[in-house]
């Protein structure tokens, strides 16, 4: 029962808007943990201050005992915490293998590790994930000519080809056909048990991420609202009127 | 150099000189800067061709001076060619490249700048060009201060020219279409706005803010085919200085650089004035990359 | 690194060009130096550009670089600089055939890994900076280089520097550095293909598709970066060098840093034959260089005007370059295809 990530009255305002405020949160190793809260409420924002890309304004996040708000986006990656975006990102040009590829972890790449070629290993491992995920059969096209529910996919699993200990997924199902939607949940749930990757994910779909999460937060007005299991987030008024918008 | 420097403390009115000629040729690159920051607020255009567009105002000056006619009246001409002249240059060449990648549109109005650079080298020599306004000098100061008027003429109409073009940004209908379309070029098309034909305008009138600038930096300084590229750096030093969208700090940062060059000039040699500019600029990109740094972001 | 049969056939090609092209046509020994150089040219802009999306229109500023710290050495290594560069070769230096060769040996070997230590200097200046913004800023560099050379009286300053003599026939250094220019073209082709075969190709390709990805990602953007720019500037640099050494002076705004010259030639070549590829700026700079060569001479106080407009045209309309082109049609050709058959399970 340790906290791999621990979020701790975290704020962070842009101009006069604050984002977020006071905001504190664990997320347990080993298990997958939720994020919800209605349309600009700061989940996003948090995701971002969680993984360095910007500085924080006050508070402290934690990544096994190690205070990331002053470390960087590639540095606080190469510690094993990697984050997917919202409008999924690939590298558009190259091709589904070499996205793999390139995604390989570059926590212990020194040097020269720049000028050596990818082993057969790592090849075959990419194609293993990019069976995992349905895109075998792609890989040799050019990423950015997938259709949006497949770049998805890719961006996924080239995460998992990174092996990172946490992965913060921004909003996994937004845009993908209903039809494919439980065949990502299943995805979501076997990197969690069978590669034993800690999952925070943020999610819109209440299907999705209370069949998913083991532990629910909820954000509404950059503040943190209620957390807990999903059967009480469910029946919590105060989670109902957030997104309903009474005041 | 270390002479000149004592020069300036030893007879502090050679600072007024210094000052006063730096202000006067800062409120010309004020206005280019201006035209700069339109097209680029307006379309994400980076203009290379900035400078170039400034050196064909300037020819039309001195081409007219050399017809005999007072090249003050080549004002209204190059304003009204020039104008043209940039609505043609989106049409057949910025259209197309309005919505790719920054570097084409800069590629493209650079190969523009070399085209414009070596047709003027062709047409009119590579010889340094100034248009004579004949307007005479003033001595104030018991003779320490120079002041040519037709500087003073050109200060009065980079004022009047700037409320104008502000004016018409602010009550026009074309000026709020474009101040809506580079707030949102989307949805200005919804609500019934020809965007390229705002975007054709809004390149026009940097040609012609530019023509405008080039007349009066002949009458007030130089002209010659290839000095065009330091003032397209001038303007964009400005613009990355100040920030886009912040008219008082474009003008206050043209008229600084405007300074700061003669200063340059007269500290470092007349050779290293425009190394000054290029470390201007130098140093105004690092700036910048150490403000964005502290936000963890690159600057783009 | 592998090579494809159209490769093979066409490095082939190339080198029978390079061989026997001086052979077959003496009186144009120079142009086609010129021209192996112009592949360096786009090869090493390309490498930062199109491979990695950091276009820079100041990567000429190596090549200045480079020719100045070799003709320092060359002569540094022998006389005192500052008086050789006062005197502005009119007094009679002498080099021995040892100290010429020697010299030119020591000032290539220290213009290539001189220029290479400054990119690597200079990189926190530039690389927080993206697209445009480092395309000004470099050029910036490259402006400001030509200036403050030019105002350096220990170098020459605006005279620049008058070369040591080579000893020996108009067409013996024809040839000799017909032959270097030739090897670095070659030197370079092959450096950069093995490099590109490497994780540094895939790296350096992410950091263009997508540089925030990639630092999401965990990649060391900066190291990559700072290499590339550091191996563009090494063969920059000696071919600086070279070319300082061919035309026997070096003056700082037209020689040394011609922006407006090599220094754009440098992007319409690699843009003409396609960016991102191998093979791309090759072609394009072979292409670009001969047509420039044969129409130089019918378009006299065109030829330049004539180059601004096909550098519009080609990004305007023909931006994919040749080999975007042939992508585009023969995908096949490049690897890009649709593979039916089911991955064999390892049980």
């Amino acid at each position: 029962m340790t906290n791999v990530l621990e979020v701790s009255n975290v704020s962070k305002s842009f101009g006069g808007v604050i984002a977020n405020h006071s905001i504190s949160l664990d997320v347990e190793k080993g298990k997958i943990t939720g994020l919800i809260g209605p349309n600009g409420s700061g989940k996003t924002t948090l995701f971002n201050s969680i993984v360095g890309y910007h500085p924080i304004d006050e508070g402290s996040i934690k990544f096994r005992g190690q205070e990331l708000k002053n470390l960087n986006v590639q540095k606080i990656a190469r510690l094993g915490l990697l984050r997917t975006f919202q409008q999924t990102r690939t590298y558009g040009k190259m091709n589904c293998m070499q996205n793999m590829l390139i995604s390989v972890s570059h926590r212990n790449a020194n040097f020269f590790d720049m000028f050596t070629s990818y082993p057969a290993e790592l090849n075959e491992k990419a194609e293993h994930l990019l069976e995992f995920v349905g895109l075998y059969q792609k890989r040799k096209l050019p990423s950015g000519e997938l259709s949006f529910g497949q770049q998805k996919l890719l961006e996924f699993a080239m995460a998992l080809m990174n092996e990172p200990e946490v992965l913060l997924l921004d909003e996994p199902t937004a845009g993908i056909n209903p039809t494919l939607i439980n065949g990502l949940i299943d995805r979501l749930q076997r990197a969690n048990s069978e590669f034993g990757i800690t999952l925070f994910v943020i999610e819109h779909n209440m299907r999705v991420v209370m069949n998913l999460a083991d532990k629910i937060y909820c954000l509404a007005h950059g503040e943190m609202l209620a957390s807990g299991v999903p059967s009480d987030i469910q029946n919590d008024q105060r989670v109902i009127d957030a997104y309903l918008g009474a005041h | 150099m270390i002479d000149n420097i004592s020069l300036l403390t030893l007879a502090p009115i050679l600072n007024v000189q210094l000052i006063l000629d730096g202000l006067f040729i800062g409120a010309i690159f004020a206005l280019a800067a201006y035209g700069l920051a339109l097209v680029w607020g307006v379309m994400n255009v980076k203009n290379l061709a900035q400078g170039e567009f400034v050196i064909m105002g300037g020819y039309f000056a001195w081409y007219m001076g050399s017809l005999g006619i007072h090249p003050i009246f080549a004002l209204p001409v190059a304003v009204i060619v020039m104008f043209g002249f940039g609505w043609i240059v989106y049409v057949v060449i910025i259209s197309r490249v309005v919505g790719k990648d920054m570097f084409t549109s800069l590629l493209a109005t650079f190969g523009l700048a070399i085209v414009i650079q070596q047709a003027l080298n062709l047409a009119f020599g590579p010889e340094v060009q100034i248009a004579e306004s004949g307007f005479g000098t003033g001595s104030f100061f018991d003779g320490n201060v120079t002041i040519a008027y037709i500087k003073l003429v050109s200060f009065a109409i980079c004022c009047l020219l700037a409320i104008l073009v502000v004016l018409f940004m602010k009550k026009s209908r074309m000026g709020q279409a474009i101040r809506a379309t580079s707030q949102d070029a989307r949805a200005a098309k919804v609500m019934g706005i020809d965007t390229e034909k705002v975007y054709a305008f809004t390149y026009g009138l940097n040609a012609a803010i530019c023509g405008a600038a080039g007349v009066m930096i002949s009458m007030i300084w130089v002209i010659q085919p290839f000095y065009g590229v330091p003032h397209s750096i001038r303007s964009f030093v400005i613009v990355v200085a100040a920030g886009l969208g912040n008219l008082p700090g474009v003008i206050a940062a043209a008229l600084g650089l405007g300074v700061a060059e003669q200063y340059g000039g007269f500290v470092f040699g007349a050779e290293l004035q425009q190394a000054t500019v290029v470390g201007l600029l130098l140093v105004v990109l690092i700036w910048r990359q150490l403000q964005m740094r502290r936000q963890r972001q690159a600057v783009q | 690194m592998t090579f494809t049969r159209i490769e093979i056939v066409a490095i082939a090609g190339l080198l029978l060009v390079g061989i026997f092209g001086p052979i077959l046509f003496p009186a144009y020994t120079f142009q086609i130096a010129v021209l192996w150089l112009m592949i360096l040219f786009a090869q090493t802009w390309d490498a930062m550009g199109g491979q990695m999306g950091y276009n820079s229109l100041g990567n000429i500023f190596f090549f200045g670089v480079g020719m100045y710290i070799c003709s320092v050495t060359q002569i540094g290594l022998f006389y005192d600089v500052g008086v050789y560069t006062a005197a502005f070769g009119a007094d009679d230096a002498k080099f021995t055939d040892t100290q010429y060769f020697l010299g030119l040996a020591a000032g290539l070997l220290f213009a290539g890994f001189g220029s290479a230590l400054i990119a690597a200097l200079i990189g926190w200046t530039v690389f927080g900076l993206r697209g445009p913004y480092f395309a000004i800023g470099t050029l910036g560099i490259a402006l400001a280089a030509g200036e403050l050379l030019g105002a350096w009286e220990w170098v020459g300053g605006g005279g620049g520097i008058a070369l040591p003599v080579y000893p020996g026939s108009g067409d013996g250094k024809s040839n000799f550095f017909y032959i270097l220019c030739f090897l670095s073209a070659v030197a370079t082709f092959v450096f950069l293909k093995w490099l590109f075969s490497t994780r540094f190709g895939l790296a350096v390709n992410a950091i263009r598709d997508d540089e925030d990805k990639a630092e999401a990602m965990g990649v060391h953007t900066l190291r990559h970066k700072t290499v590339a720019w550091s191996v563009s500037a090494f063969f920059l640099g000696i071919s600086g060098g070279l070319f300082g050494n061919m035309t026997g002076f070096i003056e700082p705004l037209e020689v040394a840093f011609p922006t407006i010259t090599f220094g754009i030639f440098m992007v319409a070549m690699s843009l003409l034959g396609g960016t991102g590829t191998l093979w791309g700026p090759v072609l394009g700079a072979i292409l670009f260089h001969v047509i420039k060569e044969t129409t130089w001479t019918y378009f006299l106080g065109w030829q330049w005007i004539a180059l601004g407009v096909i550098i519009i045209v080609n990004i305007v309309f023909f931006q994919q370059g040749i080999m975007g082109w042939l992508k585009e049609k023969r995908p096949a050709w490049f690897g890009i295809e649709v593979e039916e058959a089911e991955v064999e399970r390892a049980s």
